[in-house]
């Protein structure tokens, strides 16, 4: 039985459009061809900022009004008369019908974190157009229809997460494929961000000390939550966002004291700091340091981005990165190796697709939305201002010099450890900057060295402080660089916290399977064992990517793009196989196309990281030019000694084992999906959707941001309509 | 003049509703209301033990509330 029976078509029928609109939707697509055209047919001039904005902020108004509209009206036939979860299910504490406005600020904070702000940066090696064109035309046809159609499908399944829906709608073998995904992108992801903050931490008193005082700030703010006065959220973040700042300026006072050297750590000794947060900070109870960190975190993170989109706007800064660099065709980048096809695609997930966000579109959000027609604002619409930060981050990377931006994105083993080397080696790519520069770019922010501050955080807090020092003159510089390197810190040291937790419950409920005990979450000796266990998972990867002589961020970071894009293929593969099974079959490109897309960009990165005979980008090839070099008793450069030589084969031999597994995972919960629209197209009888049924709304909503003029009526009219419109 | 105060007035219970809506603080008052609204003399946690449970909630799954990169 097909319980998916569409209701209502198009929101007011067909009707013409109005003289007026025609003329605002025609100029609108000439900002964003103007925008297009500058960026793509300079070449070899500078280009203002304002071109890429325009492009952006065009391009997504088009594709918001029309694409979206036809995707949530044509293909998903959203229904505005069906009770969402929210209404259906409303127990006033995760299941409540919550206004748009306000879920598309919850979604959008849960969605946006350090991952837009940190793969654009690095994919700026090729030049700002590549990323600048993965990001707007990727989030439009992939990211944002993926978000969207996660959220329908999940709000039409009370909420269900993604690996439910693959399990109920694909079958046990995509549902485990989809499990053991999700475990492994949660460590490879939690590796990844610990790394790019001890890059941007190590060596720097002021750093350290500031996001050392997070802790005791976010103890003292538990504590007024739990006992003082509880739930008083916002005069509490007030008093933690003032004391942040304060202990901002703080560091400054401790680096230039007898302090800074207490401060001052190297990046191993950063490795087991983090460790030891991440474990004690997990199995405490939430109430003392994850809750009140994740209110600091998300006021920090909304304020920034705000700043900064202010910032960008107002100055306008010009683009001092070549459009396209060689490094794009040649595939001999340092940041990260590989040429333009993949690697762009992959580097960059947050801000054009990202798989993470199935997991946010699927259970948390649903269980909030007033109404099925508002999928279009919060999924679609949240995903168009991710990327909007995505572009904001690419301008950041390329406002500041290319030689700088080359210096402190080169792995040490590359550029070695002083200004004069690392401009020889900057100089030989095409970029000059003198060793001068290079002191100098480091005593403005009062950093001892920016040489090999590789993971992108301290690059975009370059650019940052470039931007607002723009506004506000430049004796605040060094303070805007330290702003932004705390604002990324702060929400990265949270993740460590909360992606623990996810981690270790997804193995409490497996090892739940094996020995019961281990299914009470609130068991204790389950809780450190498995706590401890998913720490030392990421840990093992931090301590690589920290150990790695030929750079941690060059090696590991492909690999947590070829994890994100592999959770997008699950999500993908789910909504087609759904669009398939609900009757949907000639709407089946929707996200069939990405997935398409996407399959061919993952397996195609994992082809090369595992058998290109490239040394820079193939694992095993690596592994085996030094395992020749061990056996010969010759030290390879840039390993520098016998022991560098051993790790190099360990690290390259995991790495690839990871990646060849991760395609594996892809190409079964593909398979698997196939299999299923197949049965389904020829034996529709033997398919089950598992869909609630259809329940009537009492509630009365506006679908978008601003309510139509019939919508404002309606609302009107509604007997106990929402207390404030 | 009046109606520039009023619109200002507006304005500030706009932002107050929106800030305690952002960040929950709002839960408590909309749990006691759902509660109320199914049976008008129900018992009430207190908005200390509603904080607890509701930390406790997320003890127990820690996928709620879980943001990502």
């Amino acid at each position: 039985m097909r319980t998916d029976s569409p209701r209502t078509a198009s929101p007011q029928g067909p009707r013409k459009a109005s003289p007026r609109s025609i003329v605002i939707w025609t100029l609108v697509a000439l900002v964003a061809a103007a925008g297009w055209s500058v960026l793509a047919l300079s070449r070899g001039e500078e280009v203002s900022a304002a071109w890429m904005v325009a492009a952006a902020l065009g391009s997504y108004a088009i594709a918001y009004r029309f694409y979206s509209k036809f995707i949530a009206y044509k293909v998903l036939k959203v229904d505005k008369t069906r009770a969402t979860p929210a209404e259906r299910l409303n127990n006033g504490i995760d299941f409540h019908p919550t206004d748009r406005r306000v879920l598309l600020g919850h979604h959008f904070a849960a969605i946006a974190g350090a991952g837009p702000l940190v793969g654009p940066v690095l994919a700026a090696q090729m030049g700002y157009l590549p990323g600048t064109i993965w990001i707007i035309v990727g989030v439009i046809f992939a990211g944002a229809v993926q978000d969207m159609v996660v959220l329908f499908f999940s709000t039409r399944r009370d909420g269900r997460s993604l690996g439910q829906m693959a399990r109920e709608e694909i079958g046990p073998f995509g549902g485990a494929a989809a499990l053991i995904a999700a475990f492994a992108i949660m460590i490879i992801l939690l590796g990844v961000l610990a790394l790019v903050i001890v890059n941007a931490l190590a060596q720097s008193p002021w750093g350290a000390f500031s996001i050392a005082m997070t802790v005791p700030i976010a103890l003292l703010m538990g504590f007024y939550l739990r006992v003082l006065r509880p739930g008083r959220v916002a005069e509490v973040s007030l008093i933690g966002v003032a004391l942040l700042l304060f202990a901002l300026v703080a560091g400054r006072w401790v680096a230039e004291s007898s302090w800074a050297d207490t401060f001052t750590l190297a990046p191993s000794t950063l490795v087991i700091w983090l460790v030891a947060y991440g474990f004690i900070a997990s199995i405490l109870p939430v109430w003392m340091l994850l809750a009140p960190r994740d209110y600091l975190s998300t006021f920090m993170k909304i304020g920034t981005i705000v700043l900064l989109a202010v910032g960008v706007v107002v100055s306008l800064p010009t683009l001092k990165m070549d459009a396209v660099t060689d490094f794009a065709s040649q595939g001999n980048g340092p940041v990260f190796a590989g040429s333009l096809f993949p690697f762009v695609f992959i580097t960059i997930a947050c801000g054009a697709l990202s798989g993470f966000h199935s997991l946010i579109s699927s259970g948390t959000t649903p269980k909030m939305i007033q109404k099925e027609t508002q999928v279009r604002m919060i999924g679609y619409g949240s995903m168009l201002m991710e990327s909007s930060v995505a572009v904001m981050a690419l301008v950041a990377a390329s406002v500041i010099d290319p030689g700088l931006y080359f210096a402190m994105n080169a792995p040490a083993g590359v550029i070695g450890d002083t200004v004069q080397n690392a401009s020889q080696v900057v100089g030989g790519w095409g970029y000059q900057i003198s060793p001068d520069d290079l002191a100098a770019a480091a005593k403005n922010v009062e950093e001892s060295s920016l040489l090999s501050r590789t993971g992108g955080a301290p690059t975009l807090a370059i650019g940052v402080s470039e931007i607002f020092s723009d506004v506000t003159g430049d004796g605040l510089r060094a303070f805007w660089y330290h702003f932004a390197i705390m604002f990324e810190a702060l929400f990265i040291l949270t993740a460590l916290d909360a992606g623990t937790r996810v981690g270790r419950f997804m193995l409490q409920d497996t090892l739940g399977n094996l020995y019961k005990p281990f299914k009470d979450v609130s068991w204790k000796p389950g809780l450190v064992i498995t706590s401890g266990i998913v720490c030392g998972l990421w840990g093992y990867f931090l301590w690589v990517g920290v150990h790695e002589p030929l750079g941690g961020i060059n090696q590991l970071f492909p690999i947590f793009g070829i994890s994100n894009q592999l959770l997008a293929a699950v999500a993908l593969a789910v909504c087609t196989t759904l669009l398939v099974k609900s009757g949907r079959l000639k709407w089946a490109w929707i996200t069939g196309i990405p997935l398409v897309w996407d399959a061919t960009v993952t397996l195609t990165a994992s082809w090369q990281k595992v058998f290109s005979s490239d040394p820079r980008v193939g694992f095993f090839k690596q592994r085996s030019i030094y395992q020749d070099g061990i056996d010969r008793g010759e030290i390879v450069a840039p390993a520098k000694n016998m022991d560098d030589m051993h790790t190099i084969v360990t690290n390259s031999t995991v790495d690839g084992v990871l990646t060849a597994v991760l395609a594996l995972l892809i190409v079964v919960v593909i398979a698997d999906a196939t299999r299923v629209c197949i049965r389904h197209i020829r034996r529709p009888a033997l398919s089950t959707l598992s869909e609630a049924p259809y329940v009537e709304s009492q509630i009365v909503a506006p679908a978008g941001l601003i309510p139509t003029k019939e919508e404002r009526e309606e609302v009107r009219d509604a007997v106990g309509a929402e207390p404030r419109g | 003049m009046r109606s520039a105060l009023n619109h200002a007035v507006r304005a500030a219970r706009g932002v107050r509703w929106y800030v305690r809506e952002l960040t929950d603080e709002s839960a408590y008052d909309r749990y006691v209301a759902h509660l109320r609204a199914e049976r008008a003399d129900a018992d009430v946690p207190s908005r200390r033990e509603f904080e607890r449970m509701r930390t406790d909630r997320q003890e127990a799954d820690p996928r709620q509330g879980f943001r990502c990169c």
